[in-house]
C-alpha cells in the first residue's frame, strides 16, 4: 500500500436500508478491510467515537453483525459553528462462509479501529491410533 | 453572538435555511438515479463548536496515534497534519476488501476571534481528536450587569 498519497475527505456513508430503527439518528456503514489467511479471517473496521462498552459484535449462524454507537460529543453549553460530519450508529453485517471457532474469536478496539480475528475451525485432524501389543 | 452567525464564516457550511433545500435536491437526485458527488472537503472533516470560553474542534481520526499528529497554532490559525498509516498485515493474507485508506493529511482552521494559543489542549480518544482552544480574554463576551 503506498503511503504517500493524500487522504481525501469522505462523507460517512449512511446505511441505505437498515433494519427499522427504534430511535432517531444516523446509521453509518463503517469502512472495513477484510483479509484471510489459512488460519483466520481478520476484519478491521473504522468506528471512531465508539468505545468497547458501546460496541456489539454478534456471530449467529453465518451472519456477523457489527453495531456500535458513537457517543454524542457536545456539552450542553456548546453552540455549533461549523458541522462537517455527523455522528450516530455504525451498523454492518457480513455473511461468513467459513466455519469459525467461536471460542477463539478475538476483538480488539483501539483508537476507534476494531480488529476482529475469527479463527477458522480446525478441520478434523486425522487421528493416529497406535496399536500396542500385549 | 448572533451577528457572527450571519457575517463572519463565509467558507463554512452552516446549518442554514439552504440546508433544507440541499436535502431536497439530494432527494430529487436520488429519485432521478443520479449519483451524488462527494462534497469536496479537506481531510479530516471537522466539527467546530464554541461556548463563552472556548472553541472546540473535533475530528474523526481512527487508527491515528498521538505521535503521528502534528498540531500547530499560529495567530488564530490552527493546523492539523499527519499521516495515517495502515500497517501491512501478514504477507500470506489474501485481501477480500480494502476500504480503509492511508495517506497524508493537512488542514488549517482559522478562527474568527483571537485565541490563547499557549493553552490549547488536545486529546485523542477512541479515534476522535478534540482540541480545546481558549478564547483570549479580550474576545470573550463580557457580562454586563444592569443596576
Amino acid at each position: 500500500m503506498s503511503d504517500s498519497k493524500d487522504l481525501q475527505a469522505k462523507e460517512k456513508k449512511e446505511v441505505s436500508s437498515p433494519a427499522e430503527q427504534t430511535t432517531p439518528g444516523f446509521v453509518f456503514t463503517p469502512e472495513v478491510d477484510i483479509l484471510e489467511t489459512e488460519e483466520a479471517i481478520t476484519l478491521l473496521a473504522d468506528m471512531p467515537g465508539v468505545n468497547s462498552e458501546n460496541l456489539d459484535i454478534d456471530l449467529r449462524e453465518n451472519t456477523l453483525t457489527l453495531s456500535g454507537v458513537a457517543q454524542p460529543f457536545e456539552a450542553a453549553d456548546e453552540e455549533d459553528v461549523m458541522i462537517e460530519y455527523e455522528i450516530g450508529k455504525y451498523y454492518r453485517q457480513f455473511t461468513i462462509s467459513e466455519v469459525i471457532d467461536q471460542s477463539k474469536i478475538e476483538a480488539l478496539l483501539n483508537d476507534g479501529v476494531l480488529r476482529l480475528t475469527l479463527p477458522k475451525a480446525e478441520k478434523a485432524q486425522p487421528r493416529k491410533i497406535s496399536v500396542t501389543t500385549a | 453572538m448572533i451577528y457572527r452567525r450571519f457575517f463572519n464564516f463565509p467558507e463554512s457550511r452552516l446549518r442554514s435555511p439552504f440546508a433544507e433545500l440541499d436535502g431536497l435536491r439530494r432527494q430529487i437526485d436520488l429519485l432521478a438515479g443520479k449519483s451524488i458527488p462527494a462534497k469536496a472537503g479537506v481531510f479530516p472533516l471537522i466539527n467546530l463548536t464554541e461556548n463563552n470560553d472556548n472553541y472546540y474542534v473535533r475530528a474523526e481520526l481512527p487508527g491515528i496515534k498521538a505521535d503521528e499528529l502534528d498540531i500547530e497554532a499560529e495567530g488564530n490559525k490552527i493546523s492539523i497534519s499527519g499521516e495515517r498509516k495502515i500497517p501491512s498485515e501478514n504477507e500470506k493474507a489474501k485481501y477480500h476488501r480494502i476500504e480503509r485508506e492511508a495517506g497524508k493529511f493537512s488542514r488549517i482552521i482559522s478562527l474568527q476571534t483571537d485565541i490563547d494559543s499557549d493553552k490549547i489542549d488536545a486529546t485523542l480518544k477512541d479515534g476522535i481528536l478534540k482540541l480545546t482552544i481558549p478564547k483570549s480574554e479580550k474576545s470573550k463576551p463580557k457580562q454586563i450587569t444592569v443596576h
